[in-house]
């Protein structure tokens, strides 16, 4: 056991440090879910790329650093420790592009990442529908065949950022005589074409982030059946187990929330609610040794498996605790939005809890993930 | 980085639990409710177990925490009715006082060191050879000791209210009591796994409404939240461990931690293993109140969620930083 970086990991660690404190924009951008603040997230973005500090962990041929998962955690840590903005590409480099390392062939991974990497081309996922929420299997949207490729029809929901972005990914029905896990095909659409309709939806925090999209005969180039038709689910439960297991929240993210915390009570103190403080800190570090004790396991030949599960319920209940802990010492103060005169961190963490209360429901619910762990890992009969 | 144990760490581990399962199942536990259990302090000092942390020069094995700390975790698992805690503790600060005759005798189990818990008990007093207390932040022996036995909800445990002559040595008080609750910690994982495991099988035989229990998605939620905990609760006592053997400048904070979440996840598993078993659970007859009872006195010991989360927040509000 040895839980200290070693030499190159901390040099790692200070380069990207360094980088960070040098260019991370002194004042915060708008919102990456509103329209305006979505374009200018794409330029900071570019910037990321530029610098290769967009996606450390890929190879250098697509505009990564080639990083260890220990580097890459790193990363995280640094990036969110420096106040960075939130990633508007990260649906496509933390959860399509580990899909496509794993199933794409050697064409879909020279056209498809090195423009995700540069932020040319951004990407939103499109798992839900309205009859297809935590049971995913149930979806309806399909796919003809046609010359060259597939037209693809139905409607897609919550696509979160999908107003903005430049393509979806997703489960199609390709066979219809299948049912259920069978006949499905793992399809990624080009939203600016003919027959793709995109209405934004307003979110509970007044972001148009969420989007409807309809499709009504939209063509997929056969170029863009990722994994082989009719083996879409196969090819979709790697994505959601990376969703959950790793990548989709890094313990960075939470250690800086677990900091700023403490120096809001700091400013704020109330006795009462210090041991909360204190174990909300103590929640973000305990995450962060599961995460690198995940790590190692997977370094070692191990595979994240239905442990993802555990974890995605734990970050998802963390979270909401902390940002729930944040507005009791915020007290009155808590529902002044930014721009209040009055507002405390211009309204954030509103906005946090907000946000941290879709945690059990994203990237399959929390009753689904227990069922899971239920089946996978304990054993228990149906 | 690399936050796992080593091949030889694993393979101790490995079999110290298969002499365990033949040598210790849930009759010798409830046999100790009775009549306390000698053997099993002699049977570990043959595996080397009671001189795992004594220097070689006292016919130990030198090793360290990250190599007690599943072995630890192993007899919580089976609950087995011995005071490991104290010993693993204790040795290292026999060893720094140079009490190395004692410590020899503690490693063959010819002798036992008892450590009082600060504010509490010291287990089989009356059998010891020397009662090491912590006053004031200082160790010491407790010398001309008048005992006062008491007895506890886990019959298994001798605890005595002890007191006498404070004789001080130079050993690091905190580093004896962070041994202690890393010790603690280790077991009630150990604990926990085990109640867990009994819950999940039982949930698998027991049938009602034509089904077993266990595929009701409201008894599989309560172990899957056992689970979580359980699975969270170790890597903060691993990671403890390490930071007890590498003297890290946040040693303290990390055994805190891992004290905090194996007492919780042993507590929680043991409402909820109990739940999941029905009436059954709740007689005497039927083994889990055993592991409950384990789980509920050493999560009180040796600092209990409150104590120990206090120490993390003194330094995560005095602005200490970790990571």
């Amino acid at each position: 056991m040895d839980l200290e970086f070693s030499d190159s990991e901390k040099r790692f660690r200070d380069d990207a440090r360094a980088w960070l404190e040098a260019n991370v924009p002194r004042t915060p951008l708008k919102s990456g879910d509103s329209r305006e603040g979505f374009a200018e997230h794409v330029v900071w973005e570019k910037k990321l790329h530029a610098a290769r500090w967009s996606v450390v962990s890929w190879p250098a041929k697509y505009g990564g650093r080639d990083a260890s998962l220990v580097e890459w955690l790193i990363f995280e840590e640094e990036y969110y420790r420096s106040g960075a903005p939130i990633r508007v590409t990260q649906n496509g480099i933390f959860l399509l592009a580990p899909t496509i390392f794993e199933f794409g062939t050697e064409e879909q991974k020279e056209r498809i990442l090195p423009a995700m990497s540069s932020a040319e081309r951004l990407w939103a996922q499109a798992w839900s529908e309205p009859e297809a929420g935590s049971d995913l299997a149930s979806v309806r949207s399909h796919a003809e065949r046609v010359e060259g490729g597939w037209k693809v029809y139905g409607q897609k929901t919550w696509t979160t950022r999908g107003a903005f972005c430049d393509g979806i990914y997703g489960l199609f029905r390709t066979d219809p005589n299948s049912e259920r896990h069978k006949g499905l095909t793992y399809l990624l659409v080009d939203l600016n074409q003919p027959g793709v309709t995109v209405r934004p939806v307003e979110r509970i925090d007044g972001d148009e982030s969420f989007a409807e999209v309809f499709l009504d005969g939209a063509f997929v180039p056969d170029a863009n059946v990722l994994g082989g038709v009719n083996q879409g689910w196969k090819v979709a439960m790697s994505t959601t187990s990376s969703e959950r297991g790793l990548s989709l929240r890094s313990p960075g993210r939470f250690m800086k929330a677990a900091d700023r915390l403490v120096d809001l009570y700091q400013r704020r103190p109330d006795p009462g609610l210090r041991d909360r403080v204190t174990r909300a800190w103590m929640d973000a570090q305990l995450y962060r040794l599961y995460t690198f004790q995940t790590v190692t396991r997977m370094i070692e030949g191990g595979e994240i498996g239905a442990d993802s599960s555990l974890n995605k319920i734990f970050w998802s209940e963390m979270d909401i605790r902390l940002t729930e802990t944040a507005l009791e010492l915020l007290g009155p103060d808590a529902e002044l939005l930014g721009g209040s005169p009055h507002a405390v961190d211009d309204g954030d963490w509103m906005l946090d809890f907000e946000f941290a209360l879709a945690g059990p429901i994203y990237a399959g619910t929390n009753e689904v993930q227990r069922n899971i762990v239920a089946g996978r890992v304990l054993d228990l009969p149906r | 980085m690399r936050f796992s144990f080593t091949e030889e760490q694993r393979q101790m581990r490995d079999a110290l639990r298969s002499s365990l399962t033949e040598s210790c199942p849930s009759g010798r536990v409830r046999a100790a409710w009775k009549t306390p259990d000698a053997a099993l302090r002699t049977e570990l000092a043959e595996q080397g177990i009671l001189a795992i942390n004594l220097p070689e020069d006292a016919g130990g094995l030198g090793l360290g925490a990250q190599d007690w700390v599943l072995l630890a975790e192993e007899l919580g698992l089976v609950a087995a009715p011995v005071n490991l805690i104290e010993t693993l503790a204790t040795n290292p600060t026999l060893a720094a006082i140079g009490a190395l005759d004692l410590a020899s005798q503690v490693g063959t189990g010819a002798e036992y060191v008892a450590l009082e818990e600060p504010g509490g008990y010291a287990l089989d007093a009356d059998k010891a050879a020397g009662i090491l207390a912590v006053r004031d932040g200082r160790v010491g022996w407790l010398r001309d000791a008048t005992l006062v036995a008491q007895t506890s909800v886990d019959g298994t445990r001798r605890p005595f209210k002890v007191d006498g002559r404070f004789e001080a040595v130079d050993a690091d008080a905190t580093e004896l009591l962070d041994r202690a609750a890393l010790a603690a910690a280790a077991e009630l994982v150990g604990l926990s796994r085990r109640m867990l495991d009994l819950a999940v099988e039982y949930s698998k035989s027991r049938r009602q409404f034509g089904k077993p229990i266990g595929s009701f998605q409201a008894v599989q939620h309560h172990l899957v939240d056992a689970l979580q905990r359980i699975a969270f609760a170790a890597p903060a006592v691993y990671r403890a461990a390490w930071s007890v053997d590498t003297n890290h400048p946040n040693r303290s904070v990390h055994v805190s931690m891992a004290k905090v979440y194996a007492s919780e996840a042993a507590l929680f598993t043991g409402r909820k293993a109990l739940q999941v078993h029905g009436a059954i659970g709740y007689t005497f007859e039927y083994d889990l109140h055993m592991w409950m009872k384990r789980a509920w006195t050493l999560s009180s010991a040796w600092g209990d969620v409150r104590h120990h989360t206090d120490r993390v927040g003194q330094f995560v509000m005095s602005g200490g930083q970790d990571a």
